[in-house]
């Protein structure tokens, strides 16, 4: 089916559309006639010329939902709507925290299935998925009523301005959700991080359980700041509790796609690769020579990361 | 206190995945086990149970073919006793369908708190849980990384992008957790024994009321672009010049 409208879930941080956002309304362009975004939070009258210029030609605003998480209010409005005959045919979100419990409670309210995990989405609604590490493609279609709901994971579309004028904001209440809009934030805490965001960064290095201690990550740290990029994790340093979790790269982490990947003493899974193979260029530092990081790598070096780390800080300060 | 927990039983991830080739659907024949992100879910309602001085843990699970033994494991680990869907006629489900299943198995168990992961190993729509809440009519909060219970009211520390909110919850409601709320204990060999007597009550789709409506379909199945290796380079005390190079070339320095 070709798509005559297609709602966005809009997320911004500080003011801002986030790039994952962007990226839908790019692909929505692409796929529909009318380009409808919705967001939450105060601020959307200052961002609605960025969406605009994206591609959304309404924005609806649930508002300040009053401290409690978005997923049940902004679902419930966008349940609304549609039931009150304003119907998209799809609704993209980006794979986060909130726009993820937003599509659940919008698929069981409106009684649609959605796909998840999207990678790829052709004009006739099929989309793609890549499964077992990424080595496979499988292609999925809805055949259900519309809308056809998809969860996308970031980075999977290029975001690109289609020079769109602002966008009317449309305020939007919320109706009554009842017990289930229970859960209320009563304090957030926000984690210093300096240099580019994980996602955003032209170069990322990352390390993996091969730098031996936690301690040594200050060396990922120390060689992402000399290189203006961000630091990255595997799965099993993340888990060690050596970084955050909003380190971690691969399938139930970030997708990155820097100009530059520099693998760290990471074998190389699957779960990894995923997340970090559509990087333009890769240097992979392993001591084994048949770790399969070293298929996807541009540059492999085999050697060991106490070696070959500590000399290319020193040649990156002394040039600068 | 009352916890109903969902269990997953998945294909051992260490064996490499298979799609069926006429179905293009996972295949998920032969044994199953309990999904790991799940084990954190069974350890944290045991504790909350314990701390609470009373009450039951019930296993919630749908799985193929009357699969037990990702349940036996959860009961090993001390759960009380689990409900398990198993019908041929929920093969190929979606998240949608298997949280309709759940949803309707908890309300049989009756919970206070129902706890599941964040997304699962195999499937990681990470979606059924919070189609389960709103199925349910509940509240929920997603990423747990720290649970505690006061009261009638739960308190959650949840990861968000830029480092955890704390959010306060009234019970019932569902809670999603991640690998860093607690450590899963390995059942003991009593543990392992006693669950060999605990219940486990088997139930179809349609003892729970449940219409099975498929909404979408894998259309095709292929091999994804190969990215091609590069130069490998053995490290003799000079490897980091050939990385400087590289990033010269690339004019990321
Ligand atoms: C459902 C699921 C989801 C997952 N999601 C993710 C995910 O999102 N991201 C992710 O990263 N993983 C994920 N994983 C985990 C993944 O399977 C791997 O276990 C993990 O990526 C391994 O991390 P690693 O490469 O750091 O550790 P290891 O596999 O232990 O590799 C360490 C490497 O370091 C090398 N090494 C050791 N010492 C040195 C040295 N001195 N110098 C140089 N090299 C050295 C070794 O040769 C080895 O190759 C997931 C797993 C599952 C089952
Ligand atoms: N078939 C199932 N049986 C029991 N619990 C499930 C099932 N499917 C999903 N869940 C629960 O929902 C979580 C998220 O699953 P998913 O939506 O597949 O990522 C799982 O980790 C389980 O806690």
């Amino acid at each position: 089916m070709a798509f005559q409208k297609v709602w966005v879930v809009a997320e911004a941080f500080e003011g801002k559309p986030l790039s994952a956002t962007l990226e839908l309304l790019t692909k929505a362009r692409e796929l529909g006639a009318t380009v409808e975004a919705w967001c939450w939070g105060g601020d959307v009258e200052a961002y609605a010329a960025g969406l605009g210029e994206y591609g959304a030609s309404k924005v609806y605003s649930v508002g300040d939902v009053g401290g409690v998480l978005p997923g049940v209010p902004v679902a419930a409005a966008m349940a609304e709507a549609v039931n009150g005959g304003n119907k998209p045919d799809a609704v993209l979100f980006s794979t986060g925290y909130d726009p993820r419990d937003i599509a659940g409670r919008l698929s069981a309210k409106l009684n649609v299935g959605v796909l998840s995990n999207v990678v790829g989405l052709a004009e006739d609604g099929t989309s793609e998925h890549a499964v077992f590490g990424g080595t496979t493609v499988v292609r999925a279609a809805f055949s259900g009523d519309t809308p056809y709901l998809y969860l996308v994971r970031p980075k999977s579309f290029a975001a690109e301005p289609g020079g769109g004028g602002a966008a009317t904001v449309e305020t939007v209440s919320v109706p009554d959700a009842g017990a289930a809009n229970g859960a209320k934030i009563v304090q957030r805490h926000v984690e210093e991080r300096t240099g580019p965001k994980l996602d955003e960064a032209a170069v990322v290095v990352s390390g993996g359980r091969g730098l031996g201690e936690a301690e040594k990550f200050s060396m990922i740290e120390e060689l992402a700041k000399l290189l203006k990029g961000a630091p990255g994790a595997s799965r099993a340093i993340v888990d060690a509790g050596w970084v955050p979790y909003s380190y971690q790269v691969g399938q139930t982490g970030k997708t990155v796609k820097p100009t530059v990947y520099i693998a760290c003493g990471i074998s190389g899974a699957t779960q990894h690769m995923v997340g970090m193979k559509g990087s333009k260029n890769i240097v992979a530092i392993n001591k084994d020579q048949e770790a399969p990081i070293f298929s996807i790598a541009d540059l492999g070096i085999v050697g060991d990361v106490h070696k070959v780390l500590p000399k290319l800080l020193d040649a990156l300060k002394n040039r600068s | 206190m009352n916890v109903a927990v969902c269990v997953k039983q998945i294909p051992d991830p260490a064996t490499p995945g298979k799609l069926d080739p006429s179905t293009k659907t996972l295949v998920r024949e032969g044994k199953l086990i309990l999904d790991d992100s799940d084990a954190y879910g069974v350890e944290m309602a045991l504790q909350l149970v314990d701390k609470a001085g009373g009450g039951e843990v019930t296993l919630v699970s749908m799985a193929p073919n009357s699969e037990v033994s990702g349940l036996r494991t959860a009961l090993a680990m001390g759960a009380h006793k689990a409900i398990l869907v198993s019908d041929d006629a929920l093969k190929g489900s979606d998240a949608l369908t298997t949280a309709k299943v759940l949803a309707a198995a908890i309300q049989r168990a009756g919970a206070d708190l129902i706890l599941a992961a964040t997304e699962s190993t195999d499937g990681y729509t990470g979606t059924t849980p919070v189609q389960v809440a709103e199925l349910l009519g509940l509240p929920s909060v997603t990423f747990a990384k720290h649970i505690e219970v006061d009261g009638s009211t739960v308190k959650v520390n949840r990861q968000t992008e830029a480092g955890f909110d704390e959010v306060e919850c009234p019970l019932p409601c569902l809670v999603t957790v991640t690998a860093g709320v607690v450590e899963p204990r390995y059942p003991s060999f009593k543990g392992i024994m006693a669950a060999k007597g605990k219940p486990v009550e088997e139930l179809k789709a349609a003892d729970l009321g449940v219409e099975v409506a498929v909404g979408q379909q894998v259309t095709d199945v292929a091999p994804a672009e190969e990215r091609q290796a590069g130069e490998v380079v053995v490290d003799e005390g000079d490897a980091h010049e050939r990385i400087v190079q590289f990033l010269e070339q690339l004019k990321v320095i």
